[in-house]
């Protein structure tokens, strides 16, 4: 028998089952929490911080993603002071590599570029980053430009979660962090990669792209498998 | 049934490596310092000259051993003599003669030299055997009573016993989060969940912190024991110390006593002749600060990336391969068989000045003070009486400026507050933090944005990468930090950084990236005016940063 819990999300009453996350009960009932590592079906990690919220009675901020719901919880998913929060965590997302959207495959299909227009970021105050990184292209079919990645691993995930071949990981720590094929060698020599292409419809950004495609022409809404990743997961346990 | 063969004496183990043992009780020690500040300056190399002279000189009577920590690292290598209480300093392998001469003509007098301050203010529990016993022999430990704890444990306590002596001592975390021990060892021992595990922190990664190598270097049987009480305590029979690999003699000597105390059945199965079974692994450290963070720690244990994960849940609840864990610090572990064999009452009266905080804290003392070293205090004792008293003061008698505790997460408390007794909830209410125990202690020729500005670096150069407000924000700090050091920034820059610092603090994952702005907030809480000498009047107060010229800059 599972336990019903009912608790509060903005002041709306909310109901959920006792092993849900406040962000899967919160998008049940149209309250959106902004994510961007999250991605259904994968694990979650709780590590962009977008998703932070307020819980009552606690004095730190809870990612709604790995959050067990509890009996009257009082959470609050949107005020002044996160809506502050969520602008400056992309704010420095932009900083820490080299987007530059009117150059990227990405342009107007990226999940960091709606959601900064989402949260009003019209300007950035902070100095950038710019760090020197690659791009390895060596793969036949696809690409990854590491000025455009955001390290939400989804990629590292999927590749090891769904497809099982584990070819992503990541190397080295803080702001010198990349995500790496095979251990560090080049995509293309890679020995485990399937070439599923899972890696890149799950991006949120233009860092890994097909070849071949234009600027602005990286949608990525050919995600037949997307909504069964979910189902997967589930019956895999 | 022929009769049993008499236990034959072990020998003993000082002439391994060098030492003398004499025939019948010796007249005096030398006890010689083999912890790795004084080894750093050939300690190791006079214990085994001291042997050899001692044996020429013909002084059967005299004992050469090797022992721990004797805790006044500043004037290392040291060499005690405890019979009549001197300390031999700054001791060299080509200075041995005045050494021998002191050993022939030294007369056990009963009452022991008048002490120091620094030996006389402190309160040994967790490094009681410190200095005193052979850190790598396992009858010594027992002989100064070791091991008796657990045999009272074993044989005479239920574990909810021993959980509630710890909860009355009100032992707190000593790896510096200052949560209740006995609390934390209730719920693992609460949870739903089997096997379940223990695990030591042994991470030390603080700069300027050296608490739990010198405990391991010189009582590593110490921590074997209490994380074998506390294993019965929470019914758990597997245990890990989690070391960190830049403490190769730390963890030579845990190797050696974890095999010792297997073979004596102090490890094992059938501990002490009763059915509680408990052994335990060494895990290393690959250099990396953020495996201090228990969640981090435990993905390095199962041999996943070392990153911290959200919690809850707590290790408590899942930890280790998912099953209820208990983590303790190195010093936390160190105090358990004392409280035991003495009775929780015994250790919440010491440091009764402490108020919430009961018992000692062990501090590293290290920077611009006379005796850096390794020391004991009840808690409650004021700041000065540790940085004058027991410290021996700033070096060349230079001005008091501010000590910084509790490592990256800490904070800088300014002379103002030296008469401030020393407990977790005084240094957080200065805007510092308990933390491990390093006490880094500065003059007027330190700079405060220098220093706010150097564990910044550190932060960034170990933050683990996997939330943003982490990897950038420190990197970001780090830069206007050093742009107001070298003269660069603006007002408006001070404002911009003060407000990113309260976001990351807010908005990171773990303990690392929340605590790292705060060695910005409480400098510029005690030292906002060497901010703004910077600044607006493009000067560095102490001297240290290099302002650049003007029309360089602007």
């Amino acid at each position: 028998m599972t336990t019903v819990f009912t608790f509060t999300i903005d002041g709306q009453a909310v109901a959920g089952s006792e092993d849900q996350t406040i962000l899967e009960v919160a998008e049940e009932n149209g309250i959106d929490i902004p994510t961007l590592c999250h991605l259904d079906g994968v694990k979650d990690r709780g590590a962009c911080r977008l998703c932070v919220v307020e819980v009552a009675g606690s004095n730190k901020l809870a990612p709604a993603c790995t959050t067990q719901i509890a009996e009257g919880m009082e959470i609050t998913a949107h005020s002044d002071r996160l809506l502050e929060y969520r602008r400056a965590i992309i704010e420095m997302l932009f900083m820490e590599r080299n987007h530059v959207c009117a150059v990227c495959v990405a342009n107007n299909h990226c999940e960091l570029q709606s959601m900064a227009e989402e949260h009003g970021l019209t300007h950035f105050d902070l100095p950038p980053i710019s760090p020197v990184v690659g791009i390895d292209a060596s793969h036949r079919l696809f690409a990854i430009d590491h000025n455009r990645c955001i390290l939400c691993l989804r990629c590292v995930r999927v590749c090891d979660q769904i497809e099982g071949a584990h070819t992503w990981d990541v190397m080295q720590r803080g702001i010198e962090t990349r995500v790496v094929t095979d251990m560090g060698k080049p995509w293309g020599e890679s020995t485990t990669c399937t070439s599923c292409g899972k890696c890149v419809q799950v991006c949120p950004t233009g860092a890994l792209f097909e070849k071949g495609r234009a600027v602005a022409r990286g949608s990525k809404t050919r995600r037949p498998y997307l909504p069964y990743l979910k189902v997967v997961s589930e019956e895999r346990g | 049934m022929s009769e049993m063969p008499a236990a034959r004496p072990r020998p003993r183990p000082v002439t391994g490596h060098g030492g003398a043992a004499p025939e019948g009780p010796a007249r005096v020690t030398a006890s010689v310092c083999c912890a790795a500040s004084c080894v750093s300056a050939q300690s190791d190399l006079i214990l085994k000259k001291l042997g050899e002279k001692v044996a020429e000189a013909g002084l059967s009577d005299v004992a050469v051993k090797r022992v721990g920590c004797l805790g006044l690292c500043a004037a290392g290598p040291l060499i005690a003599i405890p019979e009549t209480g001197r300390l031999l300093r700054g001791v060299t392998p080509d200075t041995l003669e005045p050494v021998v001469e002191e050993l022939r003509s030294a007369r056990p007098n009963g009452h022991k030299e008048a002490q120091e301050p620094f030996f006389s203010k402190q309160v040994r529990v967790a490094t009681e055997n410190m200095g005193t016993i052979d850190p790598e022999d396992i009858d010594d430990y027992q002989a100064h009573g070791g091991y008796e704890a657990l045999r009272q444990v074993l044989t005479s306590m239920t574990p909810a016993e021993v959980r509630d002596e710890i909860t009355r001592s009100g032992l707190r975390g000593r790896g510096g989060a200052g949560y209740g021990t006995g609390l934390k060892w209730t719920t693992v021992a609460k949870a739903q969940g089997s096997p379940k595990y223990v695990i030591c922190n042994a991470d030390e990664g603080d700069p300027g912190a050296f608490m739990d190598r010198s405990v391991l270097e010189s009582d590593p049987y110490r921590v074997l024991e209490g994380m074998a009480i506390a294993a019965y305590a929470v019914e758990a029979s597997e245990g890990y110390i989690y070391c960190r690999a830049e403490y190769p003699l730390a963890v030579a000597r845990l190797r050696t006593a974890i095999r010792n105390a297997q073979r004596s059945g102090f490890l094992g199965s059938a501990i002490a002749e009763t059915n509680f079974s408990f052994d335990i692994q060494v895990r290393l450290g690959a250099g990396a600060f953020v495996c201090g963070e228990e969640t981090a720690l435990i993905a390095s244990i199962e041999g996943r990336r070392g990153t911290p994960r959200p919690r809850p849940p707590y290790p408590a609840v899942a930890g280790l391969w998912g099953k209820p864990t208990l983590i303790n610090n190195v010093e936390t572990y160190a105090n358990v068989s004392s409280i035991v064999r003495n009775g929780a009452q015994w250790y919440s009266n010491i440091g009764a000045a402490g108020g919430k905080s009961k018992g000692t804290k062990v501090f590293a003392l290290a920077g611009r003070v006379v005796n850096t070293g390794l020391v004991e205090v009840p808690m409650g004792m004021t700041l000065r009486e540790i940085v004058y008293d027991i410290g021996g003061g700033i070096v060349d008698g230079r001005p008091f400026k501010a000590v910084q505790t509790g490592g990256p997460s800490g904070g800088c408390i300014p002379a103002e507050y030296l008469d401030m007794p020393v407990d977790y909830e005084s240094l957080i209410k200065v805007g510092s933090f308990m933390g491990s125990g390093g006490m880094i202690i500065m003059d007027d020729t330190s700079c405060m944005v220098d220093v706010a500005r150097y564990f910044m670096d550190f932060c960034r150069e170990e933050s683990c990468g996997k939330c943003p407000p982490c990897r950038v924000g420190t990197t970001e700090l780090y830069r206007m930090l050093d742009k107001i050091c070298s003269g660069e920034a603006t007002m408006e820059d001070l404002e911009e950084m003060e407000k990113l610092a309260a976001i990351v603090q807010r908005t990171s994952l773990c303990g690392l990236g929340q605590g790292a702005p705060n060695p910005i907030f409480s400098t510029l809480r005690y030292f906002r005016d060497e901010y703004v000498a910077h600044i607006v009047d493009r000067v560095c107060p102490a001297g240290v940063c290099t302002i650049k010229p003007a029309e360089v800059a602007r």
